[in-house]
């Protein structure tokens, strides 16, 4: 006799991906991997800095007529941000919402604790947590320059100058840059096990890759409140 | 050997448990961790105590049935299962700590035991071939390459213990499932299930409540079959080629 | 409960005969007894219930098949899940006739190897049936996705078992019964989210319902709540396995029992061959009191293996001290053909003779030396390694020995139940109604299983016989709604079994069920193990009552019915071990001849070897209850060989 087991009718794309935890692990995948070919391309941006304040000023001129004249002036960068500002929002709402299964699907702890995987993989939720309120102040700090003590607008180089002269500027930068790179290093080998691309033979180059990535953000963003104190930039 | 035993003992699922201590002596390093545990419940039944409740069957490492955290770890210090880890792996004197498995989808039932038939419902979303019996063709009609075989054995060793579950700190079954996903996907009798069978299986378990998974890879070093974590990578693949075919329906 | 007649004055009744066994040529039989069975509309089907107690490859495929067919399938296990059945402990691999070798196999031939190696005490037309049935197993696995063993050209493997000379063994790494019960549970597992088939896991048949004469329901006790409930149906199948362990220490699952078959058999269905026992000689031996079960380890390792023991008694040397003369190589010596390949029976008793020479070896002295010494010079470590590997991991995760420097230490254990519930060709038992597959029924087998002949068994059965077979009595007997649990013999069953738990609560005496059952374990051993005597026989059926006496006086079950309380599950099989036992000492006193996993010392030839008595046992000896202590009934069904004729085994 036939069994009818199963209908065949599936909900659509964004329903099956929001709507399984697999599917909110690929939204993570996708807008993590956006956030981060934008963070190599702000690192990269920001080491012009080393070339003194005309070529890092008229660099920040650039991004807001990048495209012109095909497009009016600032529609690239607001392109841009409009992108980001959906991958940040995504990730973070997806991450909100599988921390809380997560942390609702292990209601108990073991009475015998005990350290488990690497620091990388447990500072996921904190590393996140962290970089959001950074974004807050970084873009309050040198978008906005609502609390830039400098806060000339045109004059990237001279505000990160500015920040980068108080300790607090320098704490809170590092602090996050630190973030940055133990989130990635985990989030670029998730991603890619997320969306299938991992299996064991290419598992080295992944987390090398993964742990490349990390170092380099990392040392590239640091450089630059390392040149300010040190006064190579100033 | 002595020991002190802490051991979760809670009498139902309604009642809520508490970690007890035991002391038990004259143990042989020879006797396997379930062993050891049968020494305790016979000096408590002849106590008048109740013994501690385990599930256990075949001992020999291929059922699935037993299976206790072991100081903070699923089925103890040796990549095994509980019935198959002796205790020369402890030293005299020790402190050891047993609880059982903890996740929102295995509920206690008793002392050790939980309930798992979550695992069960998730094969019953898509973990099987639909071949009514009798309406198979002939078994060399498709070779299958050695390789493939090899695939599937590898995830099809899959004992269903839960310790995948018990070590992650999501209680997710991302393991288990990607293991029968992997199994049967990779072979060609299941290709025509295998896009219906991983987002079955996958919907099925989010139903019951394991959480995501963050690869931390706890599952793959608790798991005593030694189910590689990359099978989570390959079976999240799966549900992307699926979904994107289901999307294009 | 001390009225206890003589157990060994029983009766023989009328003879026991199977009236659904077609007569023709063997090789038609199945055929047309298929086309004489009665069929069910498949639409009348959903009307009709059947239960199935037991998930393991027989009631798992059944419980599969017949749900898929349309019938209502109500189904029980006492684990927590249908895949922990113990059939998933099987190893070696499954026998099928597929010929794939070329090497000159048949249907014909695993019919007559299989009655051969049964020493000539099964049925023809049934084993027939299981040759036959043996090739489209293989391809309904194959189709499940079973992962067998595969060769580079993508085809499948297969290896020589258990000493036959053709390549018939079909496997999957040392795994096999894993991956065919896997097979079964996610066929079954389809039919349960279906719909099909309602499952009861950790629930345990206590009692049959059997109402006027048929089989009907079944009392159960849900070991969660400790419920006890009625269940009913058109039919009941009991596929709960064998009975290995009454012996206490064997190589089954702790929790296997023979509690759903005894209660059949109080209930009307006879009881055939208990004696037949078979005895597998690589086991790892007990390593003290504490030893909870024995491990086994594959066959395949005597391969390769020497087998010896010291020759003087009370030798307690490491065996490395031991030199080359002073051992004793007593396989090669006594059979110098075929040496350490000699079947399990006489290497099994040849391990016990030695070591009751007091020559055995390790703790106890209950163990005998496997030697890889001379393979590793022979092979190199590596051929050894790549052959044996998992075994030897195996090997010294339980022992901390390491078998590449020093020998292995093995002993025979308790392995597997060729006796069970008397059917016939249907695989009914003698209670209309009432089904028995897989090892739970006597019937394919004889009195010795081969090698890899298990997992066939139990799928032939489920997927294939029964489900062929028990249309014709759902045919046959059209569905009633005339029973529930108000009927008075299901209120009778549901009473005896809650007054029986409640006893067994109410002793409160100073004795755990656990020292029972390994008394009871062993006595057998000793008395009903690889080599019976009549003396022995007698002893051990004088002391079983007293045992079960004691028992009643002393048991203690902390904790209460209405609660998982794993001591009162233990304590209740135990009850029906101390009733089997008894059965199977007087099933092995009255065979006075020696015969496939049964050896009677008085009955051996001038060399030592079993000796068969054709004349006088060519029988299955079906036994009927008549009361607990109580004497039972024998009925005898004559065997007749019309295809293989019974010569006496002869390996020296």
């Amino acid at each position: 006799m036939a069994l009818a087991t199963r209908t065949d009718r599936r909900p659509s794309l964004t329903r099956s991906l929001w709507g399984s935890t697999v599917g909110k692990k690929t939204v993570m995948a996708v807008s993590g991997l956006i956030m981060l070919m934008y963070l190599v391309a702000h690192m990269l941006g920001n080491l012009k800095i080393f070339f003194g304040s005309g070529e890092f000023n008229a660099y920040a001129h650039w991004l807001r007529t990048m495209g012109e004249p095909l497009l009016h002036y600032e529609w690239a960068l607001w392109g841009v941000r409009v992108v980001l500002l959906a991958a940040v929002v995504l990730h973070g709402v997806a991450a909100y919402q599988l921390s809380r299964r997560d942390i609702a699907a292990r209601p108990s702890k073991y009475a015998h604790k005990r350290r488990r995987t690497s620091y990388a993989t447990r500072t996921m939720r904190w590393g996140g947590i962290i970089l959001a309120l950074f974004i807050a102040w970084h873009l309050l700090d040198l978008t906005t320059l609502t609390v830039n003590e400098n806060a000339q607008p045109g004059r990237p180089y001279e505000n990160v100058v500015a920040t980068f002269s108080t300790w607090y500027g320098n704490a809170v930068y590092l602090v996050a840059m630190l973030a940055v790179g133990l989130h990635v290093r985990h989030g670029f080998w998730s991603a890619a096990q997320t969306l299938g691309v991992g299996n064991a033979r290419r598992d080295r180059i992944l987390k090398a890759t993964a742990n490349g990535l990390a170092l380099a953000l990392t040392a590239g963003f640091v450089s630059v409140p390392v040149a300010v104190m040190t006064g190579v930039v100033g | 050997m002595r020991l002190t035993l802490r051991v979760w003992r809670q009498r139902n699922a309604d009642t809520p448990g508490a970690m007890v201590t035991y002391d038990i002596d004259d143990i042989s390093e020879d006797m396997s961790f379930l062993e050891m545990l049968d020494t305790l419940n016979e000096k408590l039944i002849l106590r008048g105590e109740e013994p501690v409740a385990f599930d256990h069957d075949c001992r020999e490492g291929i059922c699935g049935a037993c299976g206790v955290v072991i100081n903070g770890d699923a089925h103890g210090p040796e990549r095994t299962t509980t019935c198959q880890l002796h205790m020369r792996h402890f030293d005299d004197g020790d402190t050891v700590d047993v609880e059982p498995w903890r996740a929102g989808a295995f509920p206690v039932v008793k002392d050790l035991v939980v309930d798992r038939s979550a695992f069960d419902r998730i094969i019953g979303a898509g973990g099987y071939i639909s071949v009514p019996t009798g309406a198979a063709p002939e078994a060399h009609a498709t070779p299958v390459p050695k390789a493939d075989a090899d695939f599937a054995f590898e995830h099809a060793e899959c004992i269903g213990c839960g310790a995948c579950v018990a070590a992650c700190p999501n209680g997710s079954a991302m393991l288990f499932t990607s293991a029968k996903v992997n199994h049967l996907n990779v072979l060609p009798q299941g290709a025509p299930e295998r896009e219906t069978r991983v987002l079955d299986m996958v919907s099925a378990m989010d139903e019951e409540g394991f959480g995501g998974c963050t690869l931390t890879g706890e599952c793959a070093t608790a798991c005593p079959k030694g189910i590689p974590l990359p099978s989570i990578a390959a079976m999240n693949k799966e549900w992307l080629r699926a979904t994107r075919k289901a999307s294009r329906r | 409960m001390s009225e206890y007649t003589d157990y060994t004055a029983y009766e023989t009744g009328a003879p026991v005969v199977d009236t659904k066994a077609p007569s023709g040529p063997v090789a038609e039989r199945w055929d047309t007894r298929r086309f004489e069975a009665k069929l069910v509309n498949p639409a009348n089907r959903r009307k009709h219930t059947v239960i199935v107690v037991g998930t393991g490859l027989a009631g798992g495929a059944a419980g599969a098949t017949l749900a898929e067919q349309g019938y209502h399938v109500v189904q029980f296990c006492y684990q927590d899940s249908p895949r922990r059945a113990h059939s998933i402990a099987a190893q070696g691999g499954i026998n099928a006739a597929k010929n794939y070798r070329n090497d000159g196999d048949s249907v014909h031939r695993l019919f007559y190897d299989t009655v051969k190696g049964g020493d000539f005490r099964a049925r023809e037309s049934n084993v027939h049936r299981l040759a036959q049935i043996s090739v489209e197993i293989i391809d309904q696995c194959v189709a499940q996705g079973v992962p067998f063993a595969r060769e580079y050209g993508g085809l499948l493997d297969t290896r020589s078992f258990g000493g036959v000379q053709v390549s018939r063994t079909f496997y999957a790494r040392g795994q096999t019964g894993q991956q065919l019960l896997l097979g079964a549970y996610q066929a079954l597992s389809r039919q349960i989210a279906a719909g099909n088939v309602e499952m009861h896991p950790r629930t345990e048949m206590l009692d049959l319902i059997v109402v006027d004469g048929r089989a009907r329901g079944i009392v159960a006790r849900d070991l969660i709540t400790g419920r006890v409930d009625t269940y009913f149906a058109d039919a009941v199948v009991l596929a709960s396995g064998g009975y290995g362990n009454v012996f206490y220490l064997s190589t089954n699952a702790k929790n296997s029992n023979a509690t759903a078959i005894w209660r059949a058999h109080q209930r009307g269905a006879y009881f055939a061959n208990p004696c037949f026992t078979q005895i597998h000689p690589t086991c790892i031996p007990r390593s003290g009191d504490h030893q909870s079960k024995l491990t086994l380890m594959s066959e395949s390792l005597r391969n390769d293996g020497r087998i010896w023991v010291p020759k003087a008694q009370g030798d307690t040397r490491p065996p490395a001290d031991i030199p080359e003369e002073e051992r004793d190589y007593y396989l090669e010596r006594i059979y110098p053909s075929f040496g350490n390949l000699v079947p399990r029976d006489i290497a099994s008793r040849a391990a016990k003779n030695v070591c009751d020479e007091g020559r055995g070896v390790g703790p106890g002295g209950q163990g005998v030396y496997l030697d890889f010494a001379d393979a590793i010079r022979r092979m190199g470590r590596e051929a050894v390694e790549e052959k044996y590997g998992n075994l030897f991991e195996m090997y010294e995760r339980i022992t901390a020995e390491n078998p590449y420097e020093v020998p292995m230490r093995i002993y025979p254990a308790i392995h597997y139940t060729m006796g069970g519930l008397w059917v016939d060709y249907d695989l009914q038992t003698t209670v209309p109604g009432l089904f028995a597959i897989g090892e739970a029924n006597f019937s394919d087998h004889g009195a010795n299983r081969l090698g890899a002949s298990a997992l066939m068994q139990g799928l032939a059965d489920g997927y294939f016989v029964l489900p062929s077979t028990i249309n014709d009595y759902l045919a046959r007997n059209p569905h009633h709604d005339d029973v529930d649990a108000s009927h008075p013999e299901a209120v009778r069953a549901v009473a005896e079994t809650n007054d029986r738990l409640e006893r067994l609560l109410a002793v409160d005496g100073d004795r755990t069920p656990d020292s029972f059952h390994k008394e009871i374990g062993e006595l057998l051993w000793e008395y009903c193990g690889m080599a019976r005597t009549e003396e022995g026989l007698r002893k051990a059926l004088a002391r079983i009552p007293e045992i079960r006496d004691e028992f009643w006086r002393r048991i203690k079950v902390p904790g209460s019915g209405q609660e998982l309380n794993q001591s009162l599950e233990k304590a209740n099989r135990v009850v029906d071990y101390l009733e089997l036992a008894e059965l199977l000492c007087l099933d092995a006193l009255h065979r006075t001849e020696s015969c496939g996993g049964h050896f009677r010392e008085e009955s051996q030839t001038e060399g030592g070897e079993a000796e068969r008595r054709d004349e006088e046992f060519s029988y299955a000896a079906a036994w009927e209850f008549t009361g607990t202590g109580r004497a039972p009934v024998l009925h005898k069904e004559a065997l007749e060989f019309a295809y293989v004729h019974p010569t006496q085994r002869s390996y020296a």
